[in-house]
């Protein structure tokens, strides 16, 4: 039976939406976390770590995220675990984003200079004291275009998660889409909830450069 | 005991040998400037003296503490020994006041108020009390200078390192850091000054080092060494700085 649109569909689509910001949100937390964890091995001056990084930065960033999310989702249940889609999918962006924020951060601190940290450890800070106090400071000005840049792309990636049956904004739409075939509105109506996601981000990008210019 | 001791120390960068078994004591409250060419290997031999490039071979003792052994603690060693570079190295982000207090509360753990009270005290030493909340992007070059001087003033150091560090300034500015140099001196701090300045380093240096090679080639009385060099080598130095 198809039906025709209508304005509780669009309701439908926008409370969806609320479940796209919610795991591109907790990804995002997650995956900083990681990130920073992955950008310090990556940059501590003990090769094991370094190597340690590198093989997490390779295996994430040289296989496909759908894959990731099914061997999350399926693999883990064939393990004997029941795993929620939900926690499914924020492990599996999270795991993501962590490599990903890791490399991009690990990028800003190197383009810190070098006489920075001769500098700071000439005056007895250790190398986590330099990274906190002098490096990092420094290295988030040149990491946000970037970092805000992935947090886009995060975002419009959630749509993944409707494969495992998360019911996030494309999966709505998918759901809607089924019963009114109306391919063209709907997802005409999804791309402009992505955009009114993703556009505010981009605008705190801006926002964001101005603002550590004038505070150096 | 010399506050410092190198003795015979190599030092490669992979193929490249920049001291080649250079040996230099200095004691406590002594001056001494080192010159020579670019590549001669000085500013190499000041950053060895604290750690900031490691050695192949031989051993460097500061205040009875060896530079080069695993065990040592550098981040204490570096407490000891102060360093200030060509290129200033201020830290951007920061002001001038937190520049100085950085080490004093993070390395030594003081209290906010008592690390405040020893950079308005460093800072009167380079004659800057007024640029106490200021960037560094607003100082001139020379004040940048000063700046770095009191930051590592506030630590307390035995030693002091000047790593070429009127190089990178306009010739108008030089001056000011000279005196600051001359003040220094004449408070009976240790230094070691790699410098161009050879006016300088005959009037304040006690003795004078030659480098040549990676090798010091000549050393004693600052005045004796420019006034009666002994090798080619230095003569033809002095000859190409003087004109």
């Amino acid at each position: 039976m198809i039906r025709d649109l209508a304005t509780n569909d669009f309701f439908y689509l926008l409370f969806a939406a609320r479940w796209t910001v919610a795991l591109a949100v907790v990804s995002i937390i997650g995956g900083s976390l990681i990130g920073v964890v992955v950008m310090v091995l990556r940059v501590v001056p003990i090769p094991p770590a370094k190597w340690l990084a590198v093989a997490y930065i390779q295996t994430i960033q040289g296989t496909p995220l759908l894959g990731q999310l099914f061997i999350i989702f399926f693999g883990i249940g064939v393990l004997g675990y029941d795993v929620s889609p939900w926690i499914a999918a924020t492990v599996a962006f999270s795991v993501y984003s962590g490599a990903f924020l890791g490399e991009i951060w690990r990028g800003s601190v190197q383009a810190v200079p070098k006489t920075q940290w001769e500098a700071s450890a000439s005056i007895g800070l250790s190398f986590l004291e330099q990274l906190r106090y002098v490096v990092i400071p420094q290295a988030v000005r040149f990491s946000i275009p970037p970092t805000i840049g992935f947090w886009v792309h995060l975002v419009k990636n959630t749509s993944l998660a409707s494969i495992i049956g998360f019911i996030e904004l494309t999966r709505a739409g998918q759901i809607i889409n089924a019963a009114t075939f109306r391919p063209m509105t709907v997802y005409l109506v999804i791309a402009v909830l992505y955009f009114c996601i993703c556009f505010p981000l981009a605008k705190m990008s801006e926002r964001l450069e101005g603002k550590l210019r004038v505070a150096r | 005991m010399s506050l410092v001791e190198i003795d015979r120390i190599h030092k490669s960068f992979d193929d490249l040998e920049v001291l080649r078994g250079v040996s230099l004591d200095i004691d406590e409250g002594e001056i001494v400037a080192v010159i020579g060419r670019s590549g001669s290997g000085k500013s190499t031999l000041l950053r060895c003296i604290n750690g900031l490039e490691p050695i192949q071979a031989g051993t460097i003792w500061v205040d009875g503490e060896q530079v080069n052994a695993p065990e040592t603690d550098l981040r204490k060693l570096r407490q000891k020994v102060g360093i200030v570079f060509q290129s200033f190295n201020l830290f951007p982000h920061l002001t001038v006041e937190r520049n100085i207090t950085l080490g004093l509360t993070v390395v030594k753990k003081m209290a906010v108020e008592e690390a405040r009270k020893i950079a308005r005290q460093a800072i009167a030493q380079v004659d800057l009390e007024d640029k106490l909340s200021a960037y560094p992007d607003m100082l001139s070059g020379g004040q940048q200078q000063r700046v770095a001087i009191a930051r590592s003033l506030a630590m307390s150091p035995k030693l002091m390192l000047f790593d070429e560090i009127t190089s990178a300034l306009d010739p108008e500015l030089i001056g000011e850091v000279l005196r600051v140099l001359a003040k220094l001196a004449e408070d009976g701090m240790t230094m070691m000054v790699v410098t161009h300045e050879i006016g300088f380093a005959r009037n304040v240096a006690h003795r004078l080092v030659f480098m040549h090679n990676g090798e010091i080639w000549e050393e004693g009385a600052a005045r004796a060494v420019l006034d009666n060099p002994k090798t080619e080598e230095l003569k033809n130095f002095l000859g190409s700085v003087l004109i």
